[in-house]
């Protein structure tokens, strides 16, 4: 998959506003994103809606660098988008993201 | 592996084992026949936003046209299997045609059960089961229309708030004295009846129904305690019924669906069955036999019969998981709640809840939760996976808000 590139880096978040193995909701522009909290520390976004039937991965569950859509249990990796089989195929859009200064920053094009 | 996999019926789970089949590497021909005039497509839009669209709806496909063609995957559609000859290894359908097969699956889903009733026929009762019924009954939801809905089941309640929210005038009219009897308890049912009165639905409920009236200048249904209920149009949703003509007509066993194994095999070893139209034993309820009317169901029975038809041996062991979208509310059930002796509340905040049931040696049977969209649906995904590997969680942790339900998941099953 092609690296996602930046033209906006945007002001998302504090740090600690993601626990460790989680996931928020992130609004900007008219956009919907979803920005994740890995268990070993790192931060990534996609898209925030699923795929499938457009409902916020927010809700859903995050396992390693898996999250699970809360509708129907589809399933991505967060890290690069992709969708791990039905009832999802159509992979996320991932976004870059960086911290500085304690602050969660991601690049939107 | 190569050979000949014949699937009847072209709904989730016979769609979902056609891909499944070829995903495990399977590389002869795979074929559905299907009697609907459709690719196979999701039912559980039918009875929500199907109805709710503001312009006319597309039908919700699971797979394109183009992914079954770049799986090589053969749909014969908008015709009806009507003979399994099981010593020929052969299935003829209502046009004359003879499909050979190596191993078959009978995905052939449930019907809307009929109303039998004075008065009741196919000029003044509509049904839900089929894009085709979703689209007939959407176009008789215009706003101000008088409804009736006999049926406090799911998709009875479903349709009733897409029906308000489409401007219908709506009455629920239900035999047993609350909502959802069989599959929600008592207090959760109560809280989706008040959301519906709120939502300007009339609930009748421990109601006779003596006969139905109508022609076409209007319809009413006519109640035991004589009352007369006029309306423009009358939907039953009175449940499903297992399809199981063509099983029972190849002399397959037959118990309150198709008989299967743990391994969704059929009493003929070539034959396998998979989704509504199935009953099975499960082993994480000690082998209670049951059959399940739920989406994830037949993804899940459809991925594993295919596996099965191509020879792999282990136990269909998947927790029976459901949802139902109401208003903004919606319900989401792992496990069987009809299991267990003990109930313990866990409050989400924001009006959710989510109700677990425990065996008396404290092991996890079942958990119902009621909200928000999406407030819930963490919970109940790892309540599932709890109810999955047998656990027994600490009972004070589980009622407790405080305490975050993934460290009780995370803690080794048996002793969190
Ligand atoms: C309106 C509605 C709303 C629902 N909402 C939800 C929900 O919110 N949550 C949930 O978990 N579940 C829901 N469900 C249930 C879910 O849709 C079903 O469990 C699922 O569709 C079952 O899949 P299946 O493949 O077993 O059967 P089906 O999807 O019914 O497919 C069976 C297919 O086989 C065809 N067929 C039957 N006999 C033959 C034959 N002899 N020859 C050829 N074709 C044949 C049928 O016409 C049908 O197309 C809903 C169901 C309905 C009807
Ligand atoms: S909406 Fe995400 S899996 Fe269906």
């Amino acid at each position: 998959m092609a690296a996602p590139t930046a033209s906006q880096w945007i002001d998302a978040c504090d740090r600690d506003d993601i626990d460790e193995e989680d996931v928020i909701r992130f609004d900007h522009d008219g956009r919907t994103f979803a920005l994740y909290r890995s268990p070993d520390d790192a931060y990534f976004a996609t898209d925030g809606l699923c795929t499938h039937e457009k409902v916020h991965l927010a809700d859903g569950l995050v396992m390693d660098n898996i999250i699970e859509c809360p509708k129907h249990n589809g399933r991505f990796d967060y890290r690069t988008g992709e969708a791990k089989g039905a009832p999802v195929c159509v992979n996320l859009r991932t976004y870059p993201v960086k911290v500085e200064d304690g602050r969660v920053w991601i690049g939107i094009d | 592996m190569t050979g000949r996999m014949l699937i009847i019926g072209a709904g989730e789970a016979g769609a979902r084992a056609a891909m499944a089949l070829r995903e495990n590497g399977f590389a002869g021909t795979v074929t559905i026949i299907g009697d609907e005039p459709h690719l196979p497509y999701e039912r559980p839009p039918l009875s929500k936003s199907v109805l709710a669209a503001e312009s006319e709806p597309a039908a919700p496909f699971i797979h394109t046209e183009a992914r079954l063609a770049e799986q090589d995957i053969a749909i014969v559609h908008g015709t009806e299997a009507t003979s399994i000859d099981r010593a020929g290894h052969t299935v003829t359908t209502a046009n004359g045609a003879i499909f050979p097969y190596d191993r078959l699956l009978l995905a052939t889903g449930a019907k809307a059960r009929r109303l039998r009733l004075d008065g009741a026929g196919p000029d003044n009762v509509l049904y839900l089961r089929t894009f085709r019924e979703a689209l007939a009954l959407r176009s008789r939801l215009m706003p101000g229309s008088r409804l009736v809905l006999i049926g406090g089941g799911f998709i009875g309640l479903e349709l009733a708030a897409a029906a308000r929210l489409r401007g219908c005038d709506v009455t629920v009219i239900e035999m047993a004295p609350r909502l959802l009897a069989r599959a929600v308890p008592a207090d959760m049912a109560a809280r989706i009846a008040a959301r519906h009165e709120a939502a300007g639905v009339r609930l009748i409920l421990g109601a006779g129904i003596e006969r139905i009236e109508g022609d076409i200048t209007g319809h009413a249904v006519l109640l035991s305690d004589g009352e007369r209920v006029p309306c423009d149009g009358i939907i039953a949703g009175i449940g499903a019924v297992p399809e199981t003509e063509l099983a029972e007509a190849a002399g397959l066993a037959i118990e309150n669906g198709i008989k299967a194994d743990e391994r969704l095999q059929t009493s003929d070893p070539d034959i396998f069955a998979a989704g509504d139209c199935c009953s099975f034993p499960l082993a994480l309820y000690g082998g209670r036999r049951i059959r399940l009317e739920a989406w994830r169901n037949a993804q899940d029975q459809g991925n594993h019969a295919a596996r099965s038809m191509l020879g792999a041996s282990e136990p269909y062991d998947a927790v029976p998981w459901f949802w139902s979208d109401q208003y903004d509310l919606t319900l989401q059930i792992a496990g069987l709640p009809d299991e267990g002796s003990e109930t313990i509340i866990r409050d989400l905040g924001d009006s959710s809840e989510i109700r677990f049931r425990l065996a008396p040696d404290g092991r996890l049977l079942a958990a119902s939760a009621i909200g928000p969209n999406g407030k819930i649906a963490k919970d109940i995904r790892l309540a599932e996976m709890m109810i999955a590997r047998r656990a027994k969680p600490d009972r004070g942790a589980l009622g407790d808000p405080n305490v975050k339900l993934k460290t009780l998941f995370l803690a080794p099953a048996g002793q969190s």
